[in-house]
């Protein structure tokens, strides 16, 4: 079809035309950045302060964890939309250690216990019963945060202990907050685990087909649990932080949080498909994502059209990449 | 195959030696023409050819069905069948040829256009709706109607019964729903339909490959009553038995050309086998001195509860081992079960006297046995990852450090195979998915060759790939066994059986049929093996 008459050496890679890096999705978010970037700064006198930016990143880091682990798992071809539940459920359980007299790092281990076990508990359904991914997480969803809401009721937990407050108020350095660090160094280990592991490459295999994936002797199933236990895990973290920031708990804590990690996951670039996408993208994304909702914030945009904006993206975002690789493919073919 | 690979001549030897190497078609169309015809063919194809990216399927065939009589469709798998009942029922449009119905050239744009000329097919399993009643799927798309415009069940009921009794199928309630019937009586309801739109032209697309004996005799008496109606019927079926009961005629197909055809009564059974085999050799397959050496694998008693029994066989170093079969003989699931894809429910592998149980891909790789599976596209390629990567997909283990991808290792292990291979490829980070089906194909088989196996397990190697990547994976093949590996090669292609093999395994209905040395073997003896007609 399209064999070209052959040189007997194949050369490794041919250089790439500079225009399809410019065209790339990566190089679109950075505009994109940049631009939200300076119609905020023109919009308020307040934005461009150091710690107006430091706050800034306080609306996407949990999420931008979570969506770090979620990445994975899309490109696996799988979803998970229980994690905002899994914060839920995790916060609650610290919240009921702290009741009992529980110390930071006990409380610090049940929140990431908690997101581990219940990301495996997702992973077992998928990968031992085959069920398909989305079905078992809607299900865990209303599971994991209806058993918080029978602990909780209307209650809250208070009475964290303040050496507890660090990890969601803390800073490590000036302006940089521990989330902040957390993100950044959990970023290099999934860009790490992601782009140079042969773990990483299985990932994009199985993505892409699985069946010839299982054929080639990866371990399709074993795969797929570990990427539902990493994002239960990041979930378990996430809620440590969030818990920690809020200081209290209640049963509807991080409601709706899913949606915005997905749509951080897709809007970075990971195909909703599965086996394509890169954690530069979701990086990216996540300051997008922070740039727009303290823009809007900011701006004093109430929370309800915050919701429909955060709808509006993900139908966008979804479609757009679609649209952009039909485009490019007409304009490099 | 695309701008015609003209054959030299004098390659052109007949590959089913110790046959009548001069067996000439124009016998065979002789014979047609003597035939005394009581009436002009019903429906008449012409010079039908047909392509697809990198495979011919029909090249120039001709088919003539008459009224009232039974056509067979002759052919082994990949002979075109399917094509070209693709093309009688307006799936498939024809590159060229014509079509013509009672002498009138028609074309036939849809399945629509198909059902409209009065052509309607049975497949073997049937295409009608479980969920609807057997006179609903009798008269779908074409039911009486009332003066309202409204569908008039109760006319639709009647005449139901009335076709229904004049196939002498009048047990069947009209009101059944077609999910509570078994496949005998489905295949009556799809003759009902075919009788309902007063179909002329009835294509049965082995029919009776799902029927017990019984069943068999029963829509044997139907085919009887359709020939009596004065339909034409073209039969496809692989068992000559039932060709000889019922059908007039017979049309041979072989690799997308038409080969003979006559009356079926002229025509011994032999005559007809050697038709559908006794082909060109289309290329050289490679001399090779077969050093064989110990035993390498080791099958025993393999079981598994419904597709294969008992299967026991020997491989040894540098071996070729051929296994042959229709398709559905269970070939491709005893491979998987070796190779650890499905599990067994009995019987022992052994590989160097080591027994093993392969429970993954994974577990197996790892003993040593790779398995190269049929479906490139599904099972074997990973469509949307580069090149380099599909290669080193299963030997990541050697090719990364403590799990850390090494570039250098990988584009290596890939470069020195599809060079081997003669890969045709612009870059190694090209996407496996832009390259053409023979070259995908040399990608499958170097990425499992690249785990440096003992037993390889090739699964229809060369099926759907063009003249030159055969010859490409052939040579290979035999460099491979030269340098001590075995062979296991699942093809339903003769010529490649013949050719390739040291010995041939054939099996039949999920068991082994018989075991051959590649001596002096020819095409004759194993299509019989597969086909269970005693030599």
């Amino acid at each position: 079809m399209t064999d070209t008459p052959a040189p007997r050496h194949i050369p490794d890679r041919l250089d790439k035309p500079l225009s399809s890096a410019i065209f790339s999705w990566e190089a679109l978010l950075v505009a994109v950045a940049v631009a939200i970037f300076a119609v905020n700064s023109f919009a308020s006198p307040y934005f461009l302060d150091p710690w107006s930016l430091s706050d800034l990143t306080f609306n996407f880091t949990e999420k931008a964890l979570i969506a770090l682990a979620m990445a994975l798992l899309i490109i696996s071809g799988e979803i998970d939309l229980s994690v905002a539940a899994i914060i839920a459920l995790a916060s609650t359980m610290m919240g009921m250690a702290v009741q009992a007299g529980a110390d930071t790092p006990v409380l610090v281990a049940i929140g990431i216990l908690v997101g581990l076990g219940c990301g495996a508990f997702n992973g077992l359904l998928v990968t031992r019963l085959g069920l398909p991914s989305i079905v078992v997480t809607i299900g865990t969803m209303s599971l994991f945060r209806g058993i918080a809401f029978i602990i909780l009721g209307d209650q809250a937990y208070k009475g964290y202990p303040s050496s507890f407050a660090f990890f969601g108020q803390g800073y490590v350095w000036w302006v940089v907050s521990f989330e902040l660090a957390l993100f950044l160094t959990a970023a290099v280990i999934y860009w790490f685990l992601l782009h140079r592991t042969s773990f990483g490459r299985r990932v994009f295999a199985i993505g892409n087909n699985p069946v010839a994936a299982q054929f080639s002797g990866v371990r399709v199933g074993r795969i797929k649990f570990i990427l539902f236990c990493l994002t239960g895990l990041m979930a378990g973290i996430a809620s440590v932080l969030i818990t920690s920031r809020l200081g209290s708990t209640r049963p509807s804590i991080a409601q709706g949080y899913e949606l915005e990690v997905i749509t951080m996951v897709v809007l970075g670039g990971v195909s909703i498909l599965g086996g394509a996408g890169s954690i530069v993208g979701v990086v990216l994304a996540a300051f997008i994502m922070g740039l727009v909702t303290f823009g809007l914030g900011l701006l004093n945009v109430p929370g309800i059209v915050m919701s429909i904006f955060i709808g509006l993206l993900l139908i966008i975002v979804i479609a757009l990449p679609i649209v952009w690789r039909r485009v490019r493919r007409e304009r490099f073919t | 195959m695309r701008g015609g690979a003209q054959v030299p001549p004098r390659l052109q030897t007949d590959l089913a030696s110790g046959l009548d190497t001069t067996m000439d078609t124009t016998a065979q169309h002789d014979l047609a023409k003597e035939a005394p015809l009581s009436s002009g063919p019903r429906l008449t194809l012409s010079g039908i050819s047909k392509s697809f990216p990198g495979v011919r399927a029909l090249h120039d065939v001709s088919l003539s069905l008459y009224p009232g009589q039974v056509t067979a469709l002759i052919g082994e798998n990949g002979a075109g069948k399917s094509t070209l009942v693709k093309i009688m029922t307006g799936i498939y449009q024809p590159d060229a040829g014509t079509i013509s119905i009672d002498g009138q050239p028609v074309t036939l744009p849809s399945a629509h256009a198909a059902f409209g000329h009065g052509i309607t097919a049975i497949h073997q399993e049937t295409v009608l709706f479980d969920d609807l009643t057997v006179a609903e799927n009798i008269f779908l798309g074409h039911a009486p109607r009332t003066r309202f415009g409204t569908i008039d069940w109760r006319t639709m009921r009647r005449q139901a019964r009335e076709v229904l009794n004049t196939m002498g199928a009048g047990h069947i309630d009209a009101d059944a729903r077609l999910k509570d019937l078994g496949i005998a009586n489905k295949h009556l309801v799809a003759v009902a339909r075919a009788m309902s739109i007063d179909a002329r032209i009835v294509i049965m697309d082995e029919p009776t490959a799902a029927l017990s004996l019984k069943e068999i005799e029963e829509l044997f008496l139907l085919v009887e009553f359709l020939k009596s109606e004065g339909k034409a019927i073209l039969f496809i079926s692989h068992k000559f038995d039932e060709i000889y009961r019922i059908a007039d005629r017979y049309t041979v197909f072989r690799d997308g050309e038409m080969v003979g055809e006559g009356l079926i009564k002229d025509a011994g059974q032999s005559q007809i086998v050697r038709m559908m085999v006794g082909r060109a050799v289309d290329h050289i397959f490679p001399q090779r001195k077969a050093e064989i050496g110990a035993p390498v694998l080791a099958v025993s008693g393999l079981s598994h509860p419904t597709e294969f029994d008992d299967i026991g066989f020997e491989l040894h170093k540098g071996e070729i081992l051929g296994f042959y079969g229709l398709v559905g003989a269970g070939r491709s699931e005893v491979m998987q079960a070796i190779s650890g894809i499905t599990r067994t429910s009995s019987g022992t592998i052994a590989l160097e006297g080591k027994a093993i149980t392969p429970k993954s891909a994974a577990d197996s790789i790892d003993a040593g046995i790779v398995y190269v599976p049929e479906e490139r596209g599904k099972q074997g390629v990973v469509i949307g990852l580069p090149i380099f990567q599909n290669i080193s997909l299963p030997s990541l283990k050697r090719t990364s450090k403590s799990g850390m991808l090494r570039l250098a290792e990988e584009f290596a292990l890939a470069r020195s195979y599809t060079e081997r291979l003669d890969l045709r490829a612009s870059s190694l980070s090209q996407d496996v998915g832009t390259l053409s089906g023979g070259n995908q194909q040399k990608i499958v088989i170097a990425k499992w060759l690249a785990t440096a196996p003992k037993v390889i397990i090739l699964d229809e190697p060369t099926k759907g790939i063009d003249i030159g990547s055969k010859a490409a994976v052939h040579g290979f093949m035999a460099e491979l066994v030269a340098q001590g590996l075995s062979v296991i090669m699942v093809s339903s292609e003769l010529p490649e059986i013949l050719g390739m093999s040291d010995r041939v395994v054939v099996m039949r209905e999920g068991r082994i049929a018989s075991v051959y040395d590649n001596k002096g073997l020819d095409a004759e003896t194993l299509v019989k093996t597969a086909a269970g007609i005693a030599a």
